[in-house]
């Protein structure tokens, strides 16, 4: 099976109503981040994992699927939980470590997602055992019959854990339902990928294992939508997995407690700015008619209100009880 | 009831726990078509296809790890792992993964399977086909740990452990496996999970031995017998959760107390019953705590002597015995 790149055009079966509202997922998940930022230099929430960059990727490879496959985020997925239908006061709920949190009841830092009922799995700190996770998800469903899809994201970096080969080999023998998503942002914390493997595209690995491999420009929602519809397409027929790697790169430090100053020059950062996948997205609604500046202006506004209410919202909600901690170790 | 070997027991257990819910799949090194390398899954294929019986690719990351999925998503997985020895790679699958699952959802997700492993010595296993690991998952809350020591708790804990709603660590002694025979209830048996066995009862000393050790023991209380010492016996059978009650009450009735284990003497499941006991039964205790364990060496020699001295045995058991009962 030949490695595939998928060249960023905007051309897409979505209609002028549902590239709206990719676009507000996409404010939504930056408005977040932003706010984030802030509040955590503000001394009022311990943690932040930036989505900065990767917003475009995010929407595209969620919105790609259907609600009935299984999500399988890695930390920085705030777009794609956005467009799973969390709302700004649930992250900002999550942010804080309140009772009401959906993904944890306030157990887990931010960034662990889980959410039964939109089929999005728990996840932890390791990285990279979600993966194999989404193979016996796979697996089940395969078993069982089901046209689901799996799909576990995961940063380039974590391309080097043996997990990651394991599930690839796994989902190649069993050509299971299963989408391997590398957000490829060029740095695994400090390391750029050039420290990290030796070949260019993460999907190149795809090869060895049998596997489908694509390679697409992250900062392209458009692309990075219908390359996981595609996807997902070969996964239900029964033609197996795909490697899908979304080329962008991380606007921000790897968290709040990271200074990326200390490894990459303010040059390298800034010529990247000018691909800001939410500026071009902007321009694509712009550019096609889809909506008016005013009404860019205006769902800006929206969103930011939006993010407001959730902060104030968050910051008035209960911790969990001390007591609730010594429950759900075991079923009884 | 027939009497059977103690492999026996985990193969009927998991041969009519899959006829009985089509979620129960099974999946380890080599556990298809050969029926595993000690034979525990022989004929399984056969009855349930190999869609339910999966030969896993050499990597025990990914059997724990896929398992782990497949609970996650409606099956219920039994993973094997050829040995106990070789289940390192999966420790984070299991600890960071499997253990706090439905802790870190606030009951969310949760994953019902169970992790089987033959583990110990005495088979001229050397350092890599002997270990006892029983150790380092009993200090993981969200997992459980279990150990039998006859063919009927093999089948009937077994199958508690398929039916449990938490993942279960099963550890089965691999010199066990046709050493011990036994008496086997017919029909569907289970045995709970975290219940202490009285293995006899006595009034002198109380022995607490798990695995290949209870058998030993209640070989060295006969032997103690004749000699008219009376050793109450206690198969421990779950280390996670651990019975205290019954380890409490026989103390309470013997004041003597020996804990016996094959896993090396510092950290040991030993040091946790020693510690139950001495913060819940200190003043009932007529002698001092004693631990009979394999030595603090990393693993157990190939060699026959060396192995032999790794191993306790019922004559060191008994004489333990002797020498408690001399303080």
């Amino acid at each position: 099976m030949a490695k595939t790149k998928v060249s960023p055009k905007a051309t897409s079966s979505l209609g002028p109503n549902e590239v709206r509202k990719m676009y507000r997922n996409m404010l939504l998940a930056r408005t977040i981040d932003e706010r984030m930022w802030t509040l955590n230099r503000a001394g009022k929430a311990p943690f932040v994992i930036p989505c900065r960059g990767q917003e475009a990727a995010q929407v595209g490879w969620a919105a790609g699927l259907r609600p009935t496959d299984y999500f399988l985020p890695y930390y920085r997925d705030i777009g794609v939980m956005v467009t799973l239908g969390y709302t700004a006061r649930q992250a900002f709920l999550s942010l804080l470590g309140k009772a009401e949190d959906v993904t944890s009841g306030g157990r887990q830092m931010p960034g662990h997602y889980g959410w039964r009922e939109r089929h999005v799995i728990t996840g932890s700190s390791p990285v990279t055992t979600q993966v194999l996770h989404a193979v016996g998800i796979a697996y089940a469903s395969q078993l069982r019959g089901e046209d689901t899809v799996s799909a576990a994201s995961l940063g380039e970096g974590s391309t080097s854990q043996g997990d990651f080969h394991e599930a690839l080999n796994w989902a190649s023998i069993y050509k299971l339902p299963v989408l391997f998503v590398v957000e490829n942002n060029g740095y695994a914390i400090s390391s750029p990928q050039s420290k990290e493997m030796a070949v260019q595209d993460t999907a190149e690995r795809a090869l060895g294992y049998g596997m489908a491999g694509v390679t697409v420009d992250g900062t392209d929602f458009f692309a990075s939508y219908e390359a996981t519809v595609q996807a997902a397409e070969r996964a239900r027929r029964g033609d197996g997995p795909t490697l899908l790697e979304f080329k962008m790169y991380r606007l921000l430090p790897h968290s709040s407690d990271d200074d990326d100053r200390t490894y990459r020059s303010r040059e390298e950062v800034d010529a990247w700015k000018d691909r800001d996948p939410i500026q071009r997205m902007q321009n694509h609604v712009l550019e096609a008619g889809i909506m008016t500046a005013e009404e860019v202006d205006a769902l800006r506004v929206e969103v930011q209100a939006e993010v407001d209410d959730a902060i104030a919202y968050a910051e008035a909600a209960p911790y969990p009880p001390v007591e609730d901690m010594f429950t759900h170790v075991y079923a009884d | 009831m027939a009497v059977k070997n103690l492999i026996d027991g985990i193969r009927e257990a998991m041969h009519e726990e899959m006829a009985r819910d089509e979620r129960v799949v099974l999946l380890g090194e080599d556990v298809g078509k050969r029926g595993g390398v000690f034979r525990a899954s022989e004929g399984l294929v056969d009855a349930y296809g190999d869609k339910r019986v999966i030969d896993a690719p050499l990597g025990e990351s990914g059997i724990v790890g896929v398992a782990i999925g497949m609970a996650l998503n409606g099956l219920v997985p039994i993973a094997e792992i050829q040995f106990a020895d070789f289940i390192h790679p999966a420790f984070n699958q299991i600890v960071s993964e499997a253990a706090k699952i439905r802790y870190r959802s606030d009951n969310d997700f949760h994953v019902p399977m169970v992790i089987r492993a033959p583990f110990g010595g005495g088979v001229h296993g050397g350092l890599y086909h002997s270990q006892s690991v029983e150790a380092f998952f009993m200090h993981v809350p969200g997992l459980k740990v279990v150990i039998p020591s006859t063919p009927a708790d093999a089948k009937g804990l077994l199958k508690a452990a398929i039916r449990d709603e938490d993942p279960v660590l099963f550890f089965e002694h691999k010199r066990s496996y046709r050493l011990v025979r036994g008496e086997v209830p017919d029909g569907d048996v289970t045995v709970p999970i975290g219940k202490a066995r009285m293995v006899r009862e006595g009034k002198d000393l109380s022995i607490f031995a798990y695995g290949l050790m209870a058998l030993y023991a209640e070989q060295a209380a006969d032997t103690l017998a004749k000699e008219g010492i009376s050793a109450e016996v206690i198969d421990l059978r779950t280390l996670l959760p651990l019975d205290r009650e019954a380890i409490l009450a026989s103390v309470a009735r013997t004041h003597r107390a020996l804990i016996v284990h094959e896993a090396n003497y510092t950290m040991g499941a030993g040091a946790e019953v020693a510690a139950t006991i001495a913060e819940g039964a200190l003043y009932e205790l007529d002698a001092p705590i004693r631990r009979l364990a394999g030595p603090d060496i990393p693993a157990m020699p190939f060699n026959t002597p060396q192995e032999e001295h790794f191993m306790p045995n019922p004559e060191k058991i008994a004489q333990a015995a002797r020498e408690l009962l001399a303080l």
